[in-house]
């Protein structure tokens, strides 16, 4: 049985239409993400998802279950993070932890095990009010709470938004574990760079999915060579590139601009060097997921 | 069952850590009471007065004894020329000044009349009238003593008694509508404004998301806060009695029972606007100007229903503050029991039933 079964879902606001057919699975075990920019309708799918909101159009299923029919069943197995910290601030870590075991019927001992990895790294503030945590921190607790009932299926709605590098990178080692369990997990987030470390990511844009598939896919489809550019003025570079007739896209990244072409590099390299650029380096560099996106997110935007 | 007690303890934590939400629950009352009982109150005590007697006979200093000497007024100055009187007043140091005129007690036995004069500051209207009947009290109550029952002329002997609160202390028309306030604003207010903290802060998302039922979450909501409520009414009554005196004739397991009737009314009535607003701002103003300033103003508290005009005597009806002081008025000053106000009780339990029926209905199992 596939724990989420996503089909063809509709939801408007008023005018505004925060999901167009949204349509997608998530298989046994899987880490799923879903990702896109601020307003793309990931928390309202969330939302929907955990039974939240009602959708317009269309039906989905959570561990088999009919998001509206049986949404009881389905709020007492599932484990959801929503995107705002929410727990209570006034509570220490302890007592928030202990109250969400209890509504659950369970208790902190009984499902120790699964969050044990996590709450270790938070136990030595375990006195202190929720409120008072760093942001990590906060959000370690919250994913402390959301599994200490074992859930069915996992959902987080941004989880890593907010937090500071080191502390994402430990987040997401341990939502690796969490998948070694056997929890299909459900991730949102607006981080690029994060799509890797899924199984499985659904590209979202302006309420709809763009494509479904395996990082490594998306990386694959990338054809087009990209080079890596970068000279002494960065900011004269990209507004010279971006004025080249001959370029597709050319945005920051990191330290260097990548800029596809569908002319030759020489040409480029011309239009450049005749700008007086100093320090500019050209090389060639292999495509990452960013790159897969964002021409991704500049197809659906010209067909729009 | 466990979980609704840890929702309970939850709440408990909210209220006992917030230091705003203790001094409004336990301040305010206090406050209040002592606000009404002591500072805003219209009775007189202790009024400063002048008096010019220009008769200086036995009967002028003994009419002078008997208005000084009984609390209600001070004798601040004695006069010796009426030329003295404006700059008094004008210095705002008597609130009246007697003029008793020469040849009083002679005037008095030998024409069986004599005049005294009551010159009052009646800027303030109402103070003024008031000073004026209880002078005029006194005088007469003076005059029948010396005269004793006169046989003739025939007159008519009105007797006047005050009864259930024959000092006319307004304070026991104050504990009984402080109470009323206090139950609406902890009940009414707090629970409106707990609950929609919870959506304000996202954890209600969280909440819905779990095996609690919607009508647990209210009811671990609310639970507390009728504990409260109970405490502060308590709090109230004792005040009342310690401090003012203020006797509680009838049953006072009758009076709990109509706290609690009434502390459930409001409590629906905050969990009607917290499914309504969505941001504490809200529904603290909502609570202000729907529920707060209709009890102060259309409960009979401050100003007698009686005397408004009709339409706003109509919309009083609605209003449960005004029965619920009807209710503590007949059970805490009359004595009355369960056979007196079962009229009002009824009238308070059907809206109660009203109100929690539809903060039911209309309480939310989704976020919109």
């Amino acid at each position: 049985m596939q724990p989420i079964v996503v089909q063809n879902i509709h939801k408007r606001f008023g005018d505004v239409k925060a999901l167009r057919n949204i349509s997608f699975t998530v298989e046994e075990g899987e880490l799923f993400g879903l990702i896109g920019p601020d307003g793309a309708g990931k928390s309202t799918l969330f939302r929907i998802l955990t039974t939240l909101l009602l959708a317009d159009e269309g039906t989905a299923t959570v561990n088999g279950l009919h998001v509206v029919k049986d949404y009881r069943s389905i709020r007492r197995q599932v484990g959801y993070m929503p995107g705002r910290f929410s727990l209570y601030q006034d509570l220490s870590v302890e007592e928030n932890l202990h109250f969400f075991a209890t509504i659950f019927h369970t208790s902190v001992e009984e499902n120790y095990e699964l969050i044990r990895d996590i709450y270790e790294q938070i136990a030595p503030f375990k006195k202190r009010p929720a409120g008072k945590l760093s942001g990590g921190m906060k959000q370690k607790l919250a994913l402390c709470c959301a599994l200490v009932h074992k859930p069915a299926v996992l959902f987080l709605d941004e989880p890593t938004t907010g937090v500071d590098p080191v502390s994402r990178k430990e987040f997401w080692e341990m939502l690796q574990r969490l998948k070694q369990k056997g929890i299909p997990i459900l991730v949102s987030t607006p981080y690029m760079d994060e799509a890797v470390l899924c199984d499985r990511v659904a590209l979202i844009q302006k309420g709809e999915i763009m494509q479904i598939n395996t990082p490594a896919a998306i990386i694959a489809d990338f054809k087009k060579p990209i080079w890596a550019v970068r000279a002494r003025n960065m900011f004269h570079l990209l507004r010279d590139l971006r004025a080249y007739e001959g370029t597709d896209s050319c945005y920051a990244f990191g330290e260097y601009l990548h800029l596809t072409l569908h002319t030759g590099i020489e040409d480029a390299k011309a239009w450049l060097t005749a700008r007086h650029h100093e320090d500019l380096v050209i090389q060639s560099t292999t495509a990452g997921i960013e790159d897969a996106f964002i021409r991704l997110m500049q197809e659906q935007n010209e067909t729009v | 069952m466990r979980q609704f007690l840890v929702f309970v303890r939850k709440e408990c934590y909210h209220i006992f850590r917030d230091r705003r939400t203790l001094l409004i629950l336990f301040g305010m009352p206090v406050i209040l009471i002592v606000l009404f009982g002591f500072a805003i109150t219209n009775e007189i005590h202790h009024s400063p007065i002048a008096v010019l007697d220009e008769a200086q006979d036995t009967y002028s200093r003994r009419l002078t004894e008997r208005i000084t000497s009984n609390g209600y007024f001070d004798l601040y100055q004695n006069l010796h020329s009426v030329r003295e009187i404006e700059p008094l007043f004008k210095k705002g140091a008597v609130r009246m000044v007697i003029v008793i005129p020469p040849d009083f007690g002679s005037d008095f036995y030998h024409q069986r009349k004599a005049a005294v004069q009551l010159l009052t500051d009646a800027s303030d209207p109402n103070n003024a009238t008031t000073l004026v009947n209880y002078a005029n009290a006194i005088i007469l109550q003076y005059q029948q003593e010396i005269t004793g029952h006169p046989a003739l002329p025939l007159t008519i002997h009105t007797e006047v008694r005050m009864v259930y609160n024959p000092s006319l202390k307004s304070v026991f028309l104050f504990v009984p509508g402080v109470m009323t306030l206090i139950l609406m604003l902890v009940s009414a207010m707090m629970t409106s404004i707990t609950i929609t903290r919870e959506k304000e802060l996202g954890t209600m998302e969280i909440l819905l998301v779990s095996p609690l039922r919607p009508l647990l979450i209210v009811a671990g909501k609310v639970v507390p806060y009728i504990v409260l409520s109970f405490i502060i009414a308590l709090i109230i009554l004792l005040m009342g009695f310690w401090i003012f005196s203020m006797p509680v004739k009838g049953s006072l397991l009758l009076l709990f029972m109509e706290c609690a009737l009434f502390g459930l009314a409001a409590l629906s009535l905050g969990v009607l606007i917290s499914s309504v607003a969505n941001s504490q701002q809200t529904a603290m103003m909502m609570s202000m100007m729907g529920l707060l300033l209709p009890t102060m103003l259309l409960s009979g508290f401050i100003f007698p229903l009686e005397s408004m005009p009709l339409p706003l005597q109509l919309l009083a009806n609605i209003i449960p503050a005004k029965w619920f002081n009807i209710i503590l008025k007949d059970v805490m000053l009359k004595g009355a029991g369960l056979e007196q106000v079962w009229l009002p009780t009824l009238i308070l339990g059907g809206m109660t039933l009203f109100f929690l029926l539809l903060s039911i209905r209309n309480f939310k199992t989704r976020l919109s």
